[in-house]
């Protein structure tokens, strides 16, 4: 338990540190050591496959595209755009809903009743691998539809216009 | 009992962890004499006998030397990026599996650090992992060769890494497990995987290849665009690292595709000889035939490296997004439909 605190304080001091920090690039870096707790509380959840995909996929992957545009715009503080102050109250707004919402969704559950994992071994690839092509299996290929989706969108975004014929 | 178990997973991890840094060590050197040989040239032969001593004359070189932190450099992360990077390729060899069991008087001793079950997912993940030393130090120099070099780096790791990925899910249809060990004991007896794979394996090289930045795919450090790639603006011992990290990871990439693909410690007549010699000696026979294997694609790597030059930036995402994935889902397809029919 005392480990489950230690790596959610580092979770949340990360997470803070993501938003307070004034280099973009850092930022980003803090991020990445957010999804590395992320995957030491996979861990502790005993959901080993999940703890390696979130390593692969997050830390491995997307940050690793976030961190390169970044580094790529090179942004500072010459450049930044200052943020109107309406601009700024929306921001508080937005973020103060999202709490209210995230807080009473959270006061739903009950929070005393101790969560027993039936089986130990469900993290494991095998059974994951099983629950997810019987039980799920909906969820799971319209899930994967709507990524090929995106992936097709992002690719038209991507293409050049045809040049228009003056 | 207890204690003595974590004394020998400790003495293991030290062992292991000194012989990737000897590895690496003589692999600058073997390089050297290759590429001498493939030249027609000499290579080092001044410090020791025919210049075996040269890797301990460069490693005291590299400490000697002035350590230069360029002014408009971001501080921290200056050192973080080649610590990361040697951190990352020392870590990989943790769950190969060097060798059978061994049994010492009545203890029998994995020669394994850990198995865990997600084992070459856990190797990917380092893979990934070592990216960042590599940008992390490119933007920190303030230098635009340097991070011409990272980003060169990043692009070319996360898009060979999805072809490796995929040459790895036909291994593991066949397998049917993620955990090196057992994927070692499947191969015994001739049923290496090399022989139900061999496209798989090609893609997967050819993806390491990339992965580790070796030539052909050394586009990270061209010296002939770049200066000298993410690391131009690093000195003494802190370039040591890079270049070390570069042998390491070889290391390590060689003895993961000797476990996947060519039977890991497994050799044929492995049973008579282990009837014969006893369960002592037999692992250790193993762990020889191990090496061997890595030993000849280390070689392997530095042979491609001296005969085929470098590719072009745009060959190289060529290949990577336009051969290398449909190949590899092809193979996918072809597993797939050969297991069904044919099992």
């Amino acid at each position: 338990m005392s480990t489950f605190y230690f790596i959610a304080f580092l979770s949340i001091f990360f997470s803070l540190l993501v938003i307070f920090a004034k280099n973009p690039v850092h930022s980003v870096l803090y991020l990445i050591l957010t999804f590395f707790t992320f995957t030491i509380h996979y861990i502790l959840l005993n959901a080993q496959f999940l703890a390696v995909v979130n390593f692969i996929v997050y830390m491995g992957a997307i940050m690793v595209l976030f961190l390169f545009v970044m580094m790529l715009l090179n942004l500072n503080k010459e450049t930044e755009p200052g943020k109107h102050y309406l601009a700024k109250l929306a921001g508080v707004i937005a973020g103060g809903c999202l709490l209210v919402t995230l807080v009473g969704s959270l006061k739903a559950y009950k929070l005393s009743a101790p969560v027993i994992l039936h089986d130990p071994n469900l993290g494991l690839v095998k059974n994951l691998g099983k629950v997810l092509f019987s039980e799920f299996l909906l969820p799971f290929e319209i899930s994967s539809v709507l990524l090929l989706s995106a992936m097709v969108g992002a690719v038209l975004l991507a293409k050049k216009e045809p040049r228009a014929t003056a | 009992m207890e204690l003595l178990d974590i004394g020998i997973k400790f003495i293991l991890i030290v062992v292991i962890f000194l012989i990737s840094l000897v590895v690496a060590m003589y692999s600058t050197y073997a390089e050297r004499k290759l590429a001498a040989f493939f030249q027609d040239r000499v290579g080092p032969n001044r410090a020791g006998p025919f210049g075996m001593l040269q890797p301990l004359a460069d490693g005291a070189k590299m400490f000697m030397k002035e350590e230069i932190i360029p002014t408009r450099a971001s501080g921290l992360l200056f050192i973080v990026g080649p610590s990361l990077a040697i951190m990352t390729a020392c870590i990989g060899s943790a769950v190969i599996p060097w060798g059978q069991p061994i049994q010492i008087g009545s203890r029998i001793i994995d020669l394994q650090v850990t198995d865990i079950n997600v084992g070459i997912l856990y190797i990917f993940g380092v893979v990934s992992l070592g990216v960042y030393g590599v940008m992390i130090g490119g933007w920190a120099s303030n230098n635009k060769y340097s991070l011409l070099g990272a980003i060169r780096a990043a692009s070319q790791n996360i898009s060979y890494e999805v072809s490796m990925g995929l040459s790895i899910i036909a291994l593991l249809m066949i397998t049917g497990t993620l955990s090196l060990k057992e994927i070692t004991e499947q191969q015994h007896g001739w049923h290496w995987n090399i022989l139900k794979q061999p496209l798989g394996f090609i893609i997967f090289m050819v993806c390491s290849f990339a992965e580790t930045n070796r030539s052909p795919f050394d586009l990270p450090e061209c010296e002939t665009e770049l200066v000298g790639g993410y690391h131009t603006e690093y000195s003494s011992m802190k370039l040591g690292f890079y270049l070390f990290a570069e042998y390491i990871n070889m290391f390590i990439s060689s003895a993961v595709m000797a476990t996947l693909y060519w039977g890991g410690y497994n050799y044929p007549g492995m049973d008579w000889v282990a009837a014969h010699v006893g369960p002592t000696i037999a692992p250790l026979i193993g762990v020889a035939v191990m090496f061997a294997k890595v030993f000849s694609f280390i070689f392997f790597f530095m042979w491609v490296r001296w005969t085929i030059p470098r590719f072009r930036y745009d060959q190289l995402m060529d290949l990577g997004w336009r051969t290398l994935i449909p190949l590899a889902i092809a193979n996918i397809v072809l597993t797939g439909i050969v297991m069904t029919f044919f099992k």
